[in-house]
């Protein structure tokens, strides 16, 4: 039972480094690949995966059937078409995509093979980031069993269906995360993101068609082949389909990541699954979603997890780790470290996030260095227009805004005290 | 008409390397696509990237030294400057800087004597920051050579220093 409700982690034990093949067929892995692969078109594979209702986890949310099935498939002249698997999680206060990494490989493995099926690419590539180390070496270890037990390479399953996965390790860019950038990184350019149009499902790698998938995104295909839509439509609870991995960084008592419904209320994952806060801490608000997501406060904690619930209420799913503030941390601070982030990690490629972002950090450094002016606060504001969707080339510098206007709506007294503090001060010399 | 009569240098690189990032072309379209790879590889060998490394890989990859002289630099680890043999990497990401990342990062310093990127006397370590390592449940972190090392508390600093 515990297995049906939890199929991604199912395989990921206290007792076990990694699943090994042995482990992963052993409840059922490769199943999904053999029904795809042996009794479905590979329109019938994206039509499933799109009834069967999932979004991608990479942080946007949008439907991956759909995605697939928008990838040129009849045209004499697209015969390559690309794979491209996005596990370069580098998002602060994320760690999901590590954890199906580095302890049950073969289930990414075995979405990557489906999705190429559904898409007819013959080529995929793992985007790995350079500091996962461990998870390159056990997917390393993962490819070759695969390929030995025929899952991988030629003629898979006795199917015709040839497949090559290849590894491909990053050197540390979060702007490499954002897929069209990805797509430069990978060709070994200046991973500067690309215009859209045209999109990279119509010209992408090397200008062919090819489709980007997160690693959770991927990892819950199987599952939807092997048990089928209906089932899977009944693991959540809300508007979205299936399970995800909810995570909770900061002064939680129980920090981790769980596998738990889509559409489960924020206040189950914070105060039964992290324990509460620390004793002695309180709750002050909530990044949903990783470092590019708004505030939520505890008024909050009732909306559940689902894409659409938590726009809403302001905010984003993104990758559903919760990064908590408590009441002893300084929301400005925060911020500032958040903003710092960003400006390192701009490309700087378009001018609004090349020099918005160190002015942000200029300012923020300002305000709590006690030489703030309520006017900054203005032009803080008028930074999270400036920098917000659709004035920049990418979504890196209006998801860096996402916590500061945020920050500035809901502690707008905390960003005021360092200033009229420092007035006060002033005033008494 | 190629004016260039100088024949590319490979002559900085070793039979090894050479060999390596020969391997790693019949993986893409083209070689331009394995700079990261071939940076990556010669790294791993001598520890960073020289000017001299770079001309060379840049011949082999048949494309200019600016070019991927502007991908070298693009990237937080490759390094463009001599390292320690181990890189002591700690987050100071949102998570990690709320639980204690400075003080981390400061002891980390004195301990080595050693600011921010600079190489310990003994050519030992270098201490450098680096961005979320995806493992924020057990905040603060850092990644020792290759080793991701969790809830770093001031023993585990010297536990880590010492060995
Ligand atoms: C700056 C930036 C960084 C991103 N980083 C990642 C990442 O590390 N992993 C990821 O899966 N998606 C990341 N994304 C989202 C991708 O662009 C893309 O939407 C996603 O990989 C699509 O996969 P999905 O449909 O399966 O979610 C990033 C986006 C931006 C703008
Ligand atoms: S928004 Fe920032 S990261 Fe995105 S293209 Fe422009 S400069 Fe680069
Ligand atoms: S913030 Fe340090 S590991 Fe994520």
């Amino acid at each position: 039972m515990e297995q049906m409700a939890k199929p991604l982690t199912k395989n990921i034990r206290p007792d076990r480094a990694f699943a090994t093949l042995a482990d992963y067929e052993s409840t059922g892995g490769y199943e999904g690949l053999r029904k795809a692969i042996t009794q479905l078109q590979p329109k019938d594979v994206q039509q499933w995966v799109k009834d069967a209702g999932l979004r991608g986890r990479g942080g946007a949310g949008f439907s991956t059937g759909l995605k697939w099935s928008l990838v040129p498939m009849d045209a004499e002249s697209f015969q390559t078409r690309y794979l491209v698997v996005n596990a370069d999680e580098m998002e602060p206060g994320t760690f999901k995509d590590r954890l199906l990494l580095e302890r049950d490989p073969h289930q990414l493995l075995e979405g990557i093979i489906i999705a190429a099926y559904a898409i007819q690419a013959h080529v995929a590539y793992i985007f790995l980031r350079g500091e996962y180390h461990l998870a390159a070496l056990r997917l390393e270890n993962a490819l070759l069993e695969a390929g030995s037990k025929g899952y991988l390479g030629k003629n898979i399953l006795d199917s015709g269906f040839n497949l090559e996965i290849i590894l491909h390790t990053s050197a540390g860019r979060y702007i490499c995360g954002e897929e069209t950038a990805l797509l430069n990184a990978l060709e070994g350019k200046r991973a500067n993101p690309r215009a859209k149009p045209p999109f990279p499902l119509v010209s992408g790698l090397w200008g062919k068609p090819t489709v980007i998938n997160n690693v959770e995104t991927l990892c819950n295909v199987p599952h939807i082949l092997h048990y089928g839509i209906e089932w899977y439509r009944s693991l959540a609870l809300g508007a979205d389909q299936g399970t995800k991995l909810f995570g909770a960084s900061g002064r939680v008592k129980n920090p981790g990541l769980w596998e738990l419904p889509m559409g489960t209320p924020i206040r189950e994952i914070i105060e039964e699954y992290a324990g509460g806060m620390r004793d002695g801490y309180k709750l002050r608000g909530f990044l949903p979603g990783g470092a590019s997501t708004d505030f939520m406060l505890p008024e909050h904690l009732d909306v559940v997890m689902d894409f659409d619930a938590i726009a809403k209420a302001g905010s984003r799913m993104g990758t559903g780790t919760l990064i908590i503030l408590d009441d002893l941390t300084c929301p400005v601070q925060m911020v500032l470290n958040l903003e710092e982030f960003f400006a390192q990690e701009s490309c700087g490629w378009c001018t609004p996030c090349r020099d918005g972002l160190p002015w942000t950090v200029t300012l923020l450094k300002d305000i709590i260095a006690g030489q703030g002016r309520m006017e900054d606060l203005d032009a803080l504001s008028g930074l999270t227009r400036m920098l917000g969707p659709g004035n920049t080339f990418c979504a890196l510098a209006p998801g860096a805004m996402e916590p500061l206007q945020s920050a500035l709506k809901y502690f707008r007294e905390d960003f005021e005290r360092y200033i009229t503090g420092n007035n006060a001060v002033m005033e008494s010399v | 008409m190629n004016i260039h009569t100088e024949k590319p240098d490979f002559e900085g690189l070793s039979p090894a390397e050479i060999q390596e990032i020969n391997a790693e072309f019949s993986h893409y379209e083209d070689k331009t696509a394995v700079s990261i790879e071939a940076l990556k590889i010669v790294q791993k060998h001598r520890g960073w990237v020289s000017d001299e490394c770079l001309v060379a890989v840049a011949g082999l990859l048949d494309i200019s030294t600016a070019q991927l002289e502007g991908v070298a630099t693009f990237y937080n680890l490759i390094y463009r400057q001599p390292v320690g043999k181990t890189v002591i990497h700690y987050c100071n990401s949102v998570t990690c800087w709320m639980l204690g990342a400075e003080q981390v990062r400061e002891r980390l310093c004195r301990h080595l004597n050693v600011e921010l990127g600079e190489m310990s006397a003994d050519g030992e370590y270098t201490i450098l920051p680096i961005v979320c390592l995806g493992a924020c449940d057990h905040a603060p972190v850092v990644m020792v050579g290759n080793e991701l090392r969790q809830d770093i508390s001031d023993d585990a600093v010297n536990e880590i220093l010492r060995r």
